[in-house]
């Protein structure tokens, strides 16, 4: 009853819009795009939150984030309370109150929801974790005590950093051993920029070796080691996170062509390379003035998005769906609608035409049409017959999907992979075919999310740090 | 150039690579091992100047450091005791050819190498070539040196003395793969590339190395480097080897001018 008067008391309040660059402006630079709540702001919507007894935000959160609790604390200007809160459940709020799909998750499942709009998480998240970090006054928790087991954890990606920084909390001695030069996974060479700033991920890097995290760059596992060398060295366990890296490509005629890319590649010049910064930064990227972006999730909205900023006169999404059926966060489809990208909707690409250099020109598209729900529910597109067309471009980027990169199953014994060649693991456990190799995020379960590959993470910690206490062997 | 990377030292065979960044603002560039040295825990690189990477790294001097390196990459050499393998290296590429011919003489294989460059006073590794060769045959552009012409000639020379050839190693300047593969095909004589495709991460990620080869797409760091010479589009390779050309002059540019500067 109580809760009810509440509710159409608060329900005046609107939800709180994030300042954000105006879109003019913002695609001549990467900067990022909102510049987040003020305090005031934050305090607003915080109050928005009617503090239910039963609450459902947290139920839609796969980290079961205390919710209302640190809401609360933002309410009451506890701030910093409000990050500790976050912390305990969530080791990266700063990047999952930007990039978690709070649309699909607590944002969706929050009761404001129901009549109006539901209480920005997200944001509010993003504001506290910001604050923390930006007032220095971040919390170094208590480590354990030694344990005198050593654990190897490969990749740095948000599944292994969260590995990482459980097991140290509980005291034993983690090594991250990560392929490229710097550590983050998709957070570096993939999220660009204007969506999370790298300052961020280095900082979350940073608290986990401050924790005592070892971490190692440049080592590829299974070519520089395998993981039977990492367990001849001495580990008792190891933690495979190395997420989908390999990029997909369709199969038509042409796509080698130059100036096309993946979207892998793309983003990775870009971002882990700055190559928007080129010729200050050595590594180059084609700025084209068409471009045309294969793909409709987030890997693409942040492809055509790169190539705005990059100095794209035209940029396309070409899709085979339709506008219900884009996969990517509400919020990134928005912007780049504002931002003046051309959505080529139930198109699509069936070869690529070069010129005498072997350079892309043209897409040829065909149109398609919705048929009947496929197995994953979504209505299958159909190509139209004789609706081919082409469109004039000079980059291309592939923003289909990615797969389970081989190297490491292939120098692994024992370790069973399912027939897309990812990483067959317990979903409670992570633990594998193979005893002491545990495994979580992109690995096993394909292009998901970073809330989720750290959730995983979580799981497979306290699995970790169980198995190697209770083991004999050592 | 020599690096210490014991790691790498240990690990590494004939036919693998590494992935060098001088510094916070360098790209990242593939080059091929051309020697280690266990005790020492180096790695010997041999490297032409093309541009500004190349450059810089000409400029390092002793005790100076690569901000990274990484590997050993991709699939190491398929070593077989094979009967008669000749090992062609045109110009840097002569630094590819060493460890193979290495191994290969190691194997029991007789070895014929073939190298060859512009002028004689830029022929590398001649002296290492000769030691796990059964025969060295060295040739010049310019015929400032051994035989006047290109090592496709010398190969040729070969093939017609009547010496029967099991497999040929090529590794050079891409047209001068290409010229190999194609004198080969019709003989029937297994002839095996190393290919030089523009790479970024070179550990399978990002699909910038993609070659075709008998038609199927490969990624070069993960699949390769080596592939089947008949197999391969080196037209293909030409084209995407020069996507670059205007960025890459740029930076060399700007080298340049920054170095003249100081
Ligand atoms: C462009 C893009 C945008 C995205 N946007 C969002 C978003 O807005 N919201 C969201 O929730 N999710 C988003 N995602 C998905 C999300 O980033 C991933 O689900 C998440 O990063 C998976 O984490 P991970 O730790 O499993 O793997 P990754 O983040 O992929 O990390 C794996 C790490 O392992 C390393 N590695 C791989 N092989 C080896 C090896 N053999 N040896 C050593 N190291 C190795 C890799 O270099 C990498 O650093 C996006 C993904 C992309 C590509
Ligand atoms: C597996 C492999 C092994 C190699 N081994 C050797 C070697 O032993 N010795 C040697 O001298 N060279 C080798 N190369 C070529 C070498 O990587 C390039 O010459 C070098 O990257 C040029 O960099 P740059 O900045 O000096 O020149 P840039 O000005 O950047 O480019 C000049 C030319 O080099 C090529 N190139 C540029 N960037 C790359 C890149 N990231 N990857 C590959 N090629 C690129 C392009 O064709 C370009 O046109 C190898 C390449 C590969 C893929
Ligand atoms: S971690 Fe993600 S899903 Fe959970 S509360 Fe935060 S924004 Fe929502
Ligand atoms: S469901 Fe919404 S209103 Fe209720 S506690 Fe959660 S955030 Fe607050
Ligand atoms: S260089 Fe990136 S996949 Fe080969």
């Amino acid at each position: 009853m109580e809760n009810k008067e509440n509710t159409e008391k608060k329900e005046k309040v609107p939800r709180q819009p994030m300042p954000e660059q105006d879109p003019m402006k913002r695609i001549y630079n990467f900067n990022e795009v909102p510049y987040g709540y003020t305090a005031e702001l934050s305090i607003t919507e915080a109050k928005r939150c009617i503090q239910c007894k039963k609450p459902s935000c947290i139920a839609g959160c796969p980290v079961d984030v205390k919710i209302p609790e640190f809401i609360q604390q933002i309410a009451d200007g506890d701030f910093i309370g409000a990050a500790r809160t976050l912390k305990e459940t969530n080791a990266l709020p700063a990047i999952c109150g930007r990039v978690c799909p709070q649309e699909d998750q607590c944002e969706k499942v929050c009761v404001l929801g129901k009549k109006g709009e539901p209480v920005a998480i997200g944001r509010l998240e993003r504001f506290a974790a910001d604050y923390e970090r930006e007032s220095g006054n971040i919390l170094i928790p208590e480590v354990a005590p030694p344990s005198g087991k050593k654990i190897a954890v490969v990749g740095a990606g948000p599944a292994g950093l969260t590995v990482a920084g459980d097991l140290i909390k509980l005291g034993h001695e983690v090594t991250i051993f990560e392929a490229l030069h710097k550590s983050g996974g998709v957070l570096i060479y993939g999220i660009p920029e204007f969506r999370l700033p790298k300052e961020i991920v280095d900082a979350e890097v940073e608290y986990i070796e401050k924790l005592g995290v070892k971490i190692i760059t440049d080592a590829v596992i299974g070519r520089l080691k395998t993981v039977d060398d990492l367990f001849a060295e001495g580990f008792h366990a190891v933690f495979l996170g190395v997420g989908a890296g390999a990029p997909v490509f369709m199969n038509i005629p042409g796509e080698n062509l130059s100036g096309i890319y993946s979207a892998n590649e793309y983003l990775t010049r870009s971002n882990l390379m700055k190559a928007y910064r080129f010729p200050e930064y050595d590594t180059p990227i084609a700025c084209g003035k068409n471009v045309a972006v294969i793909g409709g999730g987030n890997v693409a909205m942040d492809s055509v998005r790169t190539a705005l900023r990059l100095g794209a006169d035209n940029a396309y999404i070409i899709y085979r769906r339709s506008e219900t059926e884009l996969p990517a966060r509400a919020e990134e489809i928005h912007h780049a609608k504002e931002e003046g990208v051309q959505f080529k909707l139930l198109h699509n690409p069936i070869e690529y035409i070069g010129d005498e250099n072997g350079w892309v020109r043209q897409i040829k598209c065909i149109r398609m049409e919705l048929g009947e729900p496929d197995d994953s529910g979504r209505r299958r597109p159909i190509p139209v017959k004789g609706s081919e067309f082409t469109i004039d471009v000079d980059t291309v980027v592939v923003a289909i999907g990615t797969e389970a990169n081989p190297v490491i199953p292939k120098t692994t014994q024992g370790l069973e992979v399912n027939k897309w060649g990812y990483i067959m693991a317990n979903g409670e456990t992570g633990e594998t075919s193979r005893e002491g190799v545990y495994a979580g995020g992109d690995i096993v379960t394909g292009s998901a999310t970073v809330i989720l590959a750290m959730g995983a993470g979580r799981k497979a910690a306290n699995a970790i740090d169980a198995y190697v206490r209770s083991n004999k062997k050592s | 150039m020599v690096i210490e990377a014991p790691e790498i030292a240990r690990k590494r065979k004939a036919g693998q690579f590494i992935v060098l960044m001088i510094d916070d603002k360098g790209e990242r560039i593939p080059l091929t091992i051309v020697d280690s040295d266990n005790e020492k825990g180096t790695l010997t690189i041999i490297f032409q100047i093309v541009g500004k990477t190349t450059a810089q790294m000409a400029q390092m001097e002793k005790d100076d450091f690569f901000l990274h390196v990484l590997g050993p990459l991709g699939h190491p050499t398929e070593i077989n005791n094979f009967g008669t393998a000749v090992c062609i290296g045109g110009g840097v590429g002569i630094g590819v050819a060493y460890p193979i011919a290495a191994a290969l003489k190691e194997t029991g294989n007789k070895v014929i190498s073939i190298i060859g460059s512009r002028t004689k006073d830029i022929l590398i590794l001649e002296d290492d070539m000769r030691k796990v060769s059964d025969q060295l045959l060295v040739a010049t552009d310019d015929g400032s040196y051994g035989f006047h012409g290109f090592v496709s000639a010398v190969l040729q020379n070969v093939i017609d003395s009547g010496e029967k050839i099991d497999i040929v190693f090529a590794i050079g300047p891409v047209p001068m793969m290409k010229v190999i593969a194609n004198l080969t095909k019709p003989y029937g004589i297994k002839t095996i590339v190393s290919l030089n495709p523009v790479m970024v991460d070179a550990t399978g990620m990002c699909g910038a190395c993609r070659v075709s080869v008998g038609d199927k797409t490969k990624f070069a760091c993960v699949d390769g480097p080596e592939f089947d010479g008949h197999e391969v589009d080196f037209n293909l390779l030409i084209n995407r080897l020069r996507m670059y050309c205007n960025q890459e002059k740029q930076a060399m540019e700007k080298y340049k001018c920054e170095c003249h500067g100081k």
